[in-house]
């Protein structure tokens, strides 16, 4: 097992999804029961499901001096990072320890493909339209390809690509690089957005549910999908209120690349290194943001590892009945959404959910409840097998 | 940036024509002009036969290359968290996924959608080798190679166990090949730990740098260029296969390069 690590300041963060734009549109979803899913009207050919998409993003183009980055995914990026003042916060943090000492750290599972699949339905004969034949959008890394150009960072930059753990291991990336002293802080994004491969890819797995998402549902019948951008920044030290980045965990199933493990074995690897790195018991923790994408078989594993840990005074939920399954930018999202719930103290519902498992109905919230948070994990898997865990705890005077 | 010191414990290299290190090494000391098969494929041992038959290119590929590393390290693939990276992915499956979707998205393999994941290669390598340790797919465009380094590097330190790293790209296809080059297939894998001194020794320091990063592929070895990982990490191979104590600078991304110091 890890050894504890000292936590991490979480000194900035914000989410843009269907939900809307910025922290406060979150909370008020969270706190409301609002969700953000609506028939698809995003693919030309028809494929009835509902999906979670962000308003606006067609016309709202990235500021002239980036135009060649210019495509859905980083309008996305770009929509998510002036929220909440993200970006002057994030400069900031740049100006404070110089530019080589901040390391740009991105999570995304389809980046820009949005705009190949756009290229190859508007083939000029055998080439790429003109206005498309641009190499930063046709890369994993176009996302910080965009964001190192927005921000000028000097230190290390990657794009994290994992599928739907991805920008939940940037989380990790970030703490050690911190602790073994080659930056001072990170920059951290998450972001996917809809595109054909996504919706018509889990589509032919048959996991795309006709209706929108029901998480952890006895009737569950698949996922929503939607798109999503999240931002945080994390520092070694920052104001008492912050919270922090207390711990997490990694880990590989080794089983399939497109199914869990049945017994949840890498998810529970990851649990339990989470908890390691942070220092607590299962008892310690108030609240689970669960994977919960409502497949039943990522519901049933999760719900049983769920119960088999964690007394009944951990509350957990779901949330993806809110926003859609954001994949790649899923795991910044959600740890968005734990902590705007630790903040606003409420456990939010598992929406459209309406009787859970019966292995983990002691656990789930169906409907929202009021209650602190003082301690949450969220966990995040994806194909591949791959897994992560974070641990967070609020701020000492929040 | 603080540098970072690993050693070198294993090396996996796989390109059409040269199958593993002690090739490249016979390759890089001849002088020759290489000679290259680009429709040659692995059959990695380390994979299932089944695997070997039907998984993409890019999985067999980096799959041989990691293989081969953790042989001459002598170390058990299920024991090495793996830094895999790659420029710009699966090309292949990029081309005939985009290709399926703009002319009929309801034709679009489940296998197919679920290979195009950037982490595939990781995802198959850790379940055939039963490996349960953190397995993460990167990306940095032209300096994927230099940000694995400083990953797998920062991995070794922070957990104080050795690292897979796992480099490739493969041949482009189709339109996307235009605005993502790559004429042929390459893979190299490094296991690296915590130096002891016994063996080749990196140091890695990345810096602001306002000038590209400009080291050579070897002139005999210049059509390995045409690939984009190759390209990257093939002057620091030619100086670590030359037992060569000299420092190579990696790109790294917008205005940086990565200094690698090599200690033979």
């Amino acid at each position: 097992m890890p050894t504890r690590i000292a936590p991490l300041a979480i000194t900035a963060f914000t989410a843009t999804s269907a939900l809307g734009q910025g922290r406060a549109a979150h909370a008020d979803a969270l706190g409301s029961d609002r969700g953000g899913l609506v028939p698809n009207d995003f693919t030309g050919a028809s494929l009835p499901c509902a999906i979670g998409r962000v308003a606006g993003l067609e016309s709202n183009v990235v500021p002239p001096a980036f135009a060649p980055y210019d495509c859905r995914n980083n309008r996305l990026a770009w929509t998510a990072l002036v929220a909440d003042d993200f970006l002057n916060a994030a400069r900031a943090a740049i100006e404070r320890y110089g530019a080589e000492r901040v390391a740009l750290i991105v999570g995304t599972s389809t980046s820009s493909i949005g705009a190949t699949e756009e290229g190859y339905r508007t083939l000029d004969g055998d080439r790429l339209p003109e206005h498309l034949r641009r190499p930063a959008l046709h890369t994993p890394h176009s996302p910080g390809l965009f964001l190192q150009a927005v921000l000028g960072t000097r230190g290390p930059c990657l794009t994290v690509a994992t599928a739907c753990s991805s920008s939940a291991k940037i989380f990790a990336k970030a703490e050690r690089m911190i602790r073994v002293g080659l930056v001072d802080a990170a920059i951290l994004g998450g972001v996917d957005t809809l595109c054909d491969s996504v919706l018509f890819g889990f589509n032919a797995l048959e996991l795309v549910s006709p209706e929108p998402c029901r998480p952890f549902d006895r009737a569950r019948s698949g996922i929503s999908i939607g798109e999503a951008a999240g931002f945080a920044l994390v520092e070694r030290e920052g104001d008492a209120r912050a919270p922090r980045l207390v711990g997490y965990g990694e880990s590989s199933d080794a089983h399939h690349m497109s199914t869990p493990h049945p017994e949840g074995l890498g998810a529970r690897l990851a649990l339990a290194d989470a908890l390691a790195r942070a220092g607590l018991e299962p008892d310690d923790v108030d609240y689970v943001n669960l994977h919960g994408t409502a497949t039943s078989k990522n519901d049933e594993v999760e719900a049983a590892l769920l119960a088999d840990v964690f007394p009944t005074r951990t509350r957990a939920s779901g949330t993806k009945g809110f926003t859609g399954h954001a994949l790649g930018a899923a795991g910044i999202l959600e740890a968005v959404l734990t902590l705007l719930a630790m903040q606003e103290g409420v456990v939010p519902a598992t929406l459209n959910s309406r009787e859970a498992e019966p292995v983990c109905a002691a656990h789930l919230a169906i409907e929202r409840e009021e209650r602190a948070i003082r301690v949450a994990l969220s966990n995040s898997f994806g194909f591949g097998g791959s897994n992560c865990t974070l641990a967070f705890a609020a701020g000492a005077a929040a | 940036m603080d540098a970072l010191l690993v050693q070198i414990d294993g090396i996996g290299f796989w390109t059409p024509g040269v199958p593993d290190w002690a090739a490249f090494k016979r390759a890089l000391e001849s002088g020759e002009i290489l000679a290259i098969d680009a429709t040659a494929r692995p059959s990695p041992a380390a994979l299932p036969p089944a695997e070997r038959r039907r998984a993409p290119e890019s999985v067999l590929i980096a799959s041989e290359a990691a293989g081969q590393a953790c042989a001459m390290a002598a170390r058990d693939p299920a024991t090495l968290a793996g830094i895999f990276t790659s420029t710009h992915g699966d090309l292949s499956i990029t081309d005939a996924m985009c290709a399926t979707l703009a002319a009929d998205p309801r034709e679009l393999s489940p296998t197919r959608f679920h290979n195009s994941v950037h982490n595939a290669p990781a995802g198959y390598w850790t379940v055939a080798a039963q490996c349960h340790k953190s397995a993460t797919a990167i990306s940095a465009a032209h300096g994927s190679f230099a940000a694995a380094l400083i990953e797998a590097a920062v991995e070794v330190h922070a957990e104080g166990e050795p690292v897979l790293l796992v480099a490739y790209d493969i041949a482009a296809r189709g339109p996307v090949a235009e605005v993502a080059p790559s004429a042929l297939s390459f893979a190299v894998a490094f296991v690296l730990s915590l130096a002891r001194e016994a063996s080749t020794l990196l140091r890695l320091s990345l810096r602001s740098s306002a000038r590209a990063a400009n080291d050579d592929v070897p002139s005999s070895l210049a059509r390995l260029a045409s690939n984009p990982m190759a390209a990257q990490a093939v002057p620091l191979l030619a100086a670590i296969a030359a037992r060569r104590r000299t420092t190579i600078e990696l790109p790294a991304g917008d205005g940086t390069s990565l200094d690698v110091e090599v200690t033979p």
